[in-house]
């Protein structure tokens, strides 16, 4: 459907993105004189997830949504888990239950990013955006960096283990229960992750060491599908960076507060999702700046820029070195999102250290009981940014209403200004090029988005870029074979 | 200890239908107890998994497959430095590329039993034709171990 006052734009397909979780689709919209004149991004994801959950107990849910995604299902678990425990009266858990789903949760954080940037993103950042696309991938990475590479893999192996040692499997396990957790860390299984903590310490260290590298001496990564945005993200209470629980923080692109430790109960009073005809995803707004303007950006690059410290020494001290790059003022460079991201790995790896050490965490009071609710919201920061659980039950316990902000429907109308940047910089009004799809996936995937998850049975990943023209006719295709042939069909 | 010398991995999201087949296959074989194999699920496979095979003689990697012949497919790979690692998802060959290229050593012998799916989306049980496929597949796996003298 062409929306009003788009009749004479052109159109240009990219299907799906590669190397983003699932599949997305770009379409540009081309006046006559070929200059983009808005970029859609379209996702799929969650399509109908909202809806399927409903009637289902809410005990359930924490496990169920685990099904969301491959690369984060804790995150899912934990922001339904938080969601549960107010459904079951408790507003906070154990000192024990806490510090161990932060344990949890910095595990998943530390490997999501470990995946991110080195397997994902540096590639790009390695052998650069216009570098062969054969090569510009995991495995060129490991050819031309074999020690970088193991380091990848340790550290998503480590956050891997951890995972595996709290929730007992590598899929679907359980770890929440309604008002805590379900068993105790022991003491074998602590000594078992201190054994190689230091380890993981000296990669993340490396890893942000590389990242400020890379973009301090390459200042063609500044401007590259650069915005000044809002941004939204949890603080706690002291402003520190902070992962797990806290107050909601929005911040204008000069850094000034637009709120402060807000209660993340009340969200939908200053969060509203906009719908798009052409889009399954929604747009969220902050209600205090309005439709127009009020989009915002979340994730590790607005965390790092929202908080006013970190809590842990190393990953404090990169953060000084990222604020000192933006002369003090928030840094709004795309790219950094991968310094950023590197910087919250760096926190993750202190903080599993700090409480592995410290003696609560071996506790066996793990649950706390109270008197039932029929409304639940659950907040915490997954590693792609500020992620939503809100569910309303029925007398009977099972789910009536159910509505969840993903960190990609968050970052929606900025993808969309990214790859529209992106794009009128490199396309080449007549052709789509190999060039102009690796810039797009590049600025793409800075935001690291979640598509429709994991569903990935050999065969199902075709690359397939589509030129249509006014009169909806199409004049270009390029598809990209399973071997990585591409092939140009007019 | 030493690591077991089968290692019967299946990957796939139990959350979306036929794509469980995978993980639920490994789940089976882990029932049996048989001697020297080591099971593993995942949702997806990625490139940390290649320290999970290292240290085996033999590593079997289950998936769910829309494009095999039906009930399923098996055979050796080799290791293939393909496409796959463009997205969150590897492939088992290039996973064996990878192995080689970190670890400095050839893989351990690899096979990839393939077996045919119908449905893939979120919250989908699994279809009746993908247990029979499994089923058949299983009766197929356990003669090759026996083969292969493993797990007697």
């Amino acid at each position: 459907m062409t929306e009003p006052g788009q009749e004479n734009l052109r159109r240009i397909a990219v299907d799906p993105v590669t190397r983003v979780e699932g599949h997305g689709k770009i379409t540009l919209l081309l006046d006559e004189e070929n200059h983009v004149r808005e970029a859609r991004f379209h996702i799929v994801e969650f399509r109908g997830f909202e809806k399927f959950i409903q009637g289902r107990p809410y005990w359930e849910v924490p496990y169920f949504v685990q099904r969301l995604c491959g690369i984060c299902p804790v995150s899912h678990h934990l922001a339904a888990a938080k969601a549960v425990d107010q459904l079951v009266g408790v507003d906070r858990v154990t000192p024990t239950s806490d510090k161990l789903r932060r344990l949890l949760h910095f595990g998943q954080t530390l490997q999501s990013h470990a995946l991110h940037f080195f397997h994902l993103s540096s590639p790009d950042l390695l052998f650069g955006f216009g570098s062969n696309l054969r090569h510009r991938n995991i495995v060129g990475v490991i050819e031309d960096y074999p020690d970088l590479a193991l380091k990848g893999v340790k550290l998503r192996k480590y956050g891997q283990q951890l995972i595996e040692v709290i929730t007992g499997k590598r899929i679907h396990g359980a770890a929440t229960v309604p008002g805590g957790m379900n068993k105790s860390l022991t003491i074998e299984e602590r000594d078992r992750l201190l054994a190689d903590i230091h380890d993981v310490l000296g990669w993340a260290q490396d890893a942000v060491d590389l990242n400020e590298k890379i973009h301090t001496e390459h200042p063609e990564n500044h401007g590259f599908g650069r915005l000044n945005t809002n941004y939204l993200s949890m603080v706690g209470s002291d402003g520190s960076l902070e992962l797990y629980h806290g107050g909601l923080r929005a911040s204008r692109p000069d850094g000034s507060n637009i709120f402060d430790q807000f209660d993340y109960r009340g969200y939908s009073g200053k969060i509203r999702e906009e719908v798009r005809s052409w889009s399954y995803m929604k747009f969220p707004y902050l209600t205090d700046i309005g439709r127009d303007q009020g989009w915002y950006r979340v994730g590790p690059l607005a965390r790092v820029n929202n908080c006013d410290f970190i809590s842990t020494p190393l990953a404090e001290a990169a953060r000084k070195r990222f604020v000192a790059f933006g002369n003090g003022a928030f840094v709004h460079d795309t790219l950094a999102y991968h310094w950023a991201r590197m910087i919250e790995a760096l926190h993750c790896a202190e903080s599993i250290h700090d409480l592995l050490n410290d003696a609560d965490i071996l506790g066996s009071d793990l649950v706390v009981k109270g008197e039932k609710r029929e409304e639940g919201i659950g907040v915490i920061e997954a590693p792609r940014g500020t992620l939503f659980h809100h569910y309303r039950v029925n007398e009977d316990g099972t789910i009536k209403k159910a509505n969840l902000i993903v960190s990609t429907t968050s970052n929606n109308q900025a993808m969309n200004e990214s790859v529209r940047s992106v794009a009128n910089e490199y396309l080449d009004g007549n052709e789509i090029t190999e060039g102009l799809l690796n810039h797009l996936e590049v600025a793409i995937r800075a935001y690291d988005p979640c598509l429709s998850c994991a569903t990935h049975a050999l065969g199902k990943m075709p690359l397939e870029i589509e030129l249509v023209d006014a009169d909806g006719e199409r004049v270009d295709r390029i598809a990209k074979g399973s071997n990585g042939t591409i092939t140009r069909t007019a | 200890m030493s690591a077991a010398k089968v290692l019967v991995f299946g990957f796939g999201n139990p959350g979306r239908g036929d794509d469980g087949l995978g993980p639920l296959f490994a789940s089976e074989i882990e029932k049996l107890g048989l001697a020297g194999i080591a099971c593993q699920t995942d949702m997806q496979l990625q490139v940390e998994h290649i320290v999970d095979m290292q240290g085996r003689d033999m590593v079997l990697f289950i998936d769910a497959d829309v494009s095999c012949e039906a009930p399923f497919e098996f055979g050796e790979l080799e290791s293939e430095k393909d496409s796959s690692y463009t997205s969150h998802a590897m492939t088992p060959q290039a996973i064996m590329h990878s192995y080689s290229s970190v670890l400095k050593e050839r893989p351990p012998r690899t096979f990839l039993l393939r077996i045919r799916g119908e449905r893939f989306d979120l919250g989908d049980e699994l279809s009746s034709s993908a247990l029979r496929h499994m089923e058949a597949s299983r009766i197929f796996v356990l003669q090759f171990l026996r083969e292969m003298n493993i797990g007697c």
